[in-house]
């Protein structure tokens, strides 16, 4: 694999893990790479919560009948599902751990903008997520992930507030993130690295990080709005109280739906950098795959009534939000059809990341089209709130955002750690995912099609070959998703060392030791090219790497 | 109900043919970017796999806008196209025709209660004559519900504090699901229930089966039990409007403006009438928030209604376009 023609690697003498490891060295760094570590952990625990929530929803799905628990513990244990999985692990999980590691390496920084609020930015994510996590200890809340009004601001029980809160907590350490990352684009990046030379996983952060400052605040709003109805009687969308619940909608979704844009934007932009580094070759389409970003950013903000279909909004705007929601799916099209046109005449190594990014771009493309599909008006009447939705957006989040988060695990783990993995147990792993996921989600789109709805405790009859199917999946899945935790944490105590470049990949990051020292660069670089630039056969004269 | 799996659901209404062959459509245009980005990643995956470890990709000589524009400009065609079937699918259920019958739907946790146009009530259960336009104006006691009927490929919400409309015509006699799509708590799961076509005689026969109270029986009580006549009688001293003949009819507002006297005026009437008092009177009605169920409400719009025959022939053409456009001016 290493192309390198030098000695075996070793570790070097000194990095960034190499130094002091009392808790004070690790609780208070204000070293990007440490805090991407303690990211790491922190969305690693809630992901693995949120994995056993989907574990029993999968069993009690296994049979028609409500009789594995109650159908109040049922609705708890899906809202716990939704509320970790999207608010403490795709929204935080490639910006806080990938983007805050390799960021300001890929930009020749030596650590971002504002550490100390970066710092910050942790640890108000973890007492949103302690604050969300005690809620579930003491029984859980039964909203949903949406907490549609009223039922959430007037007829759920449980602790809602609290879970409610965390979520509002949880906001701020995403809109500090996105504002260290903008500011950090736009302040520090080295000598002679214009826009344009910037990596595509950098354009993707950028993108997020103005969805997640404009946006967020929303939501925040919103959620102490559900509170002071809940709490002093304030109608605002209780129509029992001279509120309108639809308001809700709209003020939710104008966060929510960006929000899908902040989980998938930057697997969005992983995948770029691994198309581009194993079939070495530029990304086809370089400009237009980082304006797709930005597009999506923007024209995502347009979309939110797309949720709303149903609900009584008006013709004129339902025709509005489905047309925006038609122009949206362009960039991302765009970006499709770019990376397959990339993988054109590349040099083509079948390494594990590269399997995830073609997952990706399989999955994501079947994610996409059902998507336009659901912005379809007179479709998505028949559609709307069944598992035709749980399906697409699994496809979107799972598929999409877990994969690349996945494969940019993979591919940036030798530099976070200096240590390579099993080969053979992560190719493994990527197939049982992938077969998993598939066997799991796609029979749900032809249940939702049949027309089962979704958050059902029990179910008709007729459903049940079709959810055993899906149950059968999510075990495989599971088990896709335990094993790189055991090859992962297993490679941690090897000394296959990985060497500064064990891919042979051009790109900053690529040319510092692994793991890499805590000032990250010795002496700033200077960029001279765009990137992904690989010398080619008649200019060649050194090896490919550095 | 067939016990065995099927792949595609049972289509029972003229709406849900047009459904499913959008939906035909939208699955071979799918099936065919799938297979197709499928195959090329494939095929270029393993046609350049990387021979020595020292390879690199070979780069496009020139520009690629034209390549560019061709991918971004020929999916927006097909979207676009797409969404303009998708819209005019949806104008159709947006547009109950004008004769269509009239039922209402209130859901509540965890049921649905349903009142047919001749007063008959049931609950989780729509009896409707096959080959008859049906139209379902309906709203919600408490939280957000979805009604739903699979096998017509439509469900709308019901929605608090508004009423939303649904309509179709049944093509097949048979027993259908009807299920709450909308999460609405500890029981969504089981507030489900069905919805049986029957032919039309049927129909007239299941109807005659049991002896019904006239539709606006119980709205003349509560209209007197409420005391709604004391003010709202039929002659000249009368401090509020007289309701004779006014259902459907414009009516004028204090400060000018004018409303089509709806369902949904009527509501707010009773609910809010400091809202939109009618030219002429003091705005001294006291309020019936909290004092009436939902169910009631709709008895008194229908006994409202009946005061004005033939009325209800006509549906106000300021609801036409729109899921219930009072509900939405003013929420």
């Amino acid at each position: 694999m290493t192309s390198q023609h030098e000695s075996a690697p070793a570790l070097p003498e000194k990095h960034y893990l190499s130094g002091a490891w009392s808790p004070q060295d690790w609780l208070l760094t204000k070293d990007h790479k440490r805090i991407g570590i303690l990211y790491l952990v922190g969305i690693s625990i809630f992901f693995a919560l949120g994995g056993l929530m989907a574990v029993l929803i999968r069993m009690e799905l296994a049979t028609p009948s409500g009789d594995l628990m109650p159908a109040d513990v049922y609705n708890r244990v899906f809202t716990m599902h939704g509320v970790l999985m999207v608010f403490f692990f795709l929204i935080p999980s490639i910006p806080a751990v990938l983007g805050n590691f390799l960021l300001p390496i890929m930009i020749g920084a030596k650590d971002l903008a504002f550490p100390k609020i970066n710092l910050l930015s942790w640890y108000i994510y973890m007492i949103g997520g302690a604050m969300t996590f005690y809620g579930l200890l003491v029984g859980g809340i039964d909203t949903g992930w949406t907490f549609y009004t009223p039922l959430s601001s007037g007829y759920a029980t449980g602790p809602v507030l609290t879970v409610a809160v965390g979520v509002f907590i949880a906001g701020f350490s995403s809109i500090l993130t996105g504002l260290n990352f903008i500011v950090t684009i736009h302040r520090m990046r080295a000598p002679g690295l214009t826009w344009f030379r910037l990596p595509l996983f950098v354009w993707g952060h950028y993108a997020t990080s103005i969805i997640q400052i404009l946006g967020t605040p929303v939501v925040a709003i919103t959620i102490l709005l559900v509170g002071a109805e809940r709490l002093f009687h304030i109608g605002v969308f209780d129509p029992k109280i001279g509120g309108d619940p639809i308001l809700f909608q709209h003020l939710f979704w104008f966060y929510s739906h960006p929000a899908v844009y902040i989980m998938i934007l930057p697997s969005m932009g992983v995948v770029s950098e691994i198309i581009a580094a194993f079939s070495r070759k530029k990304v086809f389409g370089y400009k237009f795959v980082a304006f797709a970003s930005i597009g999506i950013a923007v024209l995502g903000f347009l979309v939110w009534g797309h949720h709303m279909f149903t609900s009584g909004q008006s013709l004129y705007a339902g025709a509005v939000f489905s047309f925006i929601t038609m122009l949206v799916a362009v960039p991302s099209a765009i970006k499709v059809f770019n990376w397959t046109a990339t993988l054109y005449k590349g040099a083509i190594a079948w390494d594990t990341p590269l399997l995830y990014a073609l997952g990706f771009i399989g999955l994501f493309t079947i994610g996409g089209l059902t998507g336009v599909m659901l912005g379809t008006l007179g479709f998505d009447l028949h559609v709307h709130d069944t598992y035709f939705v749980v399906a697409h957006f699994h496809y979107v989040m799972v598929g999409g955002a877990i994969l690349g988060f996945l494969g940019g695990l993979h591919y940036w783990w030798p530099k976070i750690t200096g240590k390579l993995y099993n080969e053979f147990w992560s190719k493994i792993s990527a197939g049982i995912i992938f077969i998993g996921f598939n066997l799991t989600f796609f029979p749900q789109f032809i249940l939702g099609y049949l027309g089962m709805p979704r958050r059902y405790h029990s179910y008709p009859e007729e459903f049940q070959v079709l959810n055993i199917l899906s149950s059968a999946g999510a075990s495989i899945l599971g088990i896709g998703f335990v094993i790189p935790v055991i090859y992962l944490l297993a490679s941690l105590a090897n000394k296959r060392y990985a060497g500064n470049n064990p891919w042979g990949a051009v790109g900053l990051e690529w040319q510092i030791p692994s793991p890499p020292p805590t000032e990250n660069f010795e002496t700033p670089p200077v960029v001279t090219d765009e990137p992904y630039t690989y010398p080619q056969p008649d200019e060649k004269e050194a090896p490919v790497g550095v | 109900m067939t016990p065995n799996t099927p792949i595609f659901p049972q289509g029972a209404s003229t709406y849900s043919t047009e459904v499913d062959i959008l939906f035909y459509v939208y699955l071979g245009l799918a099936a065919f970017f799938t297979v197709a980005i499928f195959g090329l990643v494939t095929v270029f995956a393993v046609k350049y796999r990387r021979k020595k470890a020292t390879d690199v990709g070979v780069e496009p000589q020139g520009h690629a806008t034209v390549i560019e524009v061709t991918w971004t400009v020929l999916p927006l065609i097909l979207m676009l196209g797409a969404a303009i079937w998708g819209l005019k699918i949806y104008v159709q259920q947006l547009t109950p025709p004008p004769n269509a019958k009239e039922y209402y739907v209130v859901g509540k946790q965890w049921m649905w209660k349903i009142e047919h146009p001749d007063g008959r009530r049931e609950i989780n259960e729509l009896h409707v004559p096959k080959g008859e336009d049906i139209k379902l104006k309906m709203t919600s006691e408490d939280v957000i519900h979805s009604f739903f009927i699979p096998a017509f490929r439509i469900k709308v919400d019901a929605v608090p504090g508004r009423y939303n409309t649904m309509w179709f015509n049944a093509a097949k006699t048979g027993t259908y699901h009807l299920f709450c799509a909308e999460y609405c708590g500890v029981d969504h799961a089981r507030m489900i229930g069905r919805v049986v076509v029957m032919e039309p005689h049927e129909y007239q026969e299941w109807l005659s089966g049991t002896k019904v109270r006239a539709a606006t029986a119980t709205g003349e009580e509560l209209f007197v039990a409420k005391a709604c006549n004391t003010c709202h009688r039929p002659d000249s001293s009368a401090r509020a409007p007289i309701l004779n003949g006014i259902f459907g009819k414009e009516v004028a507002l204090l400060g000018g403006k004018t409303i089509v006297a709806d369902d949904e005026y009527i509501r707010e009437s009773i609910l809010n009438p400091g809202a939109k008092v009618v030219s002429g009177y003091q705005p001294i009605m006291p309020t019936f928030k909290g004092q009436l169920s939902e169910e009631e409400i709709i008895q008194l719009i229908k006994y409202v209604r009946s005061l004005s025959p033939g009325a209800d022939k006509g549906v106000p053409k300021t609801a036409s376009l729109a899921f219930s456009s009072s509900a939405e001016a003013h929420p």
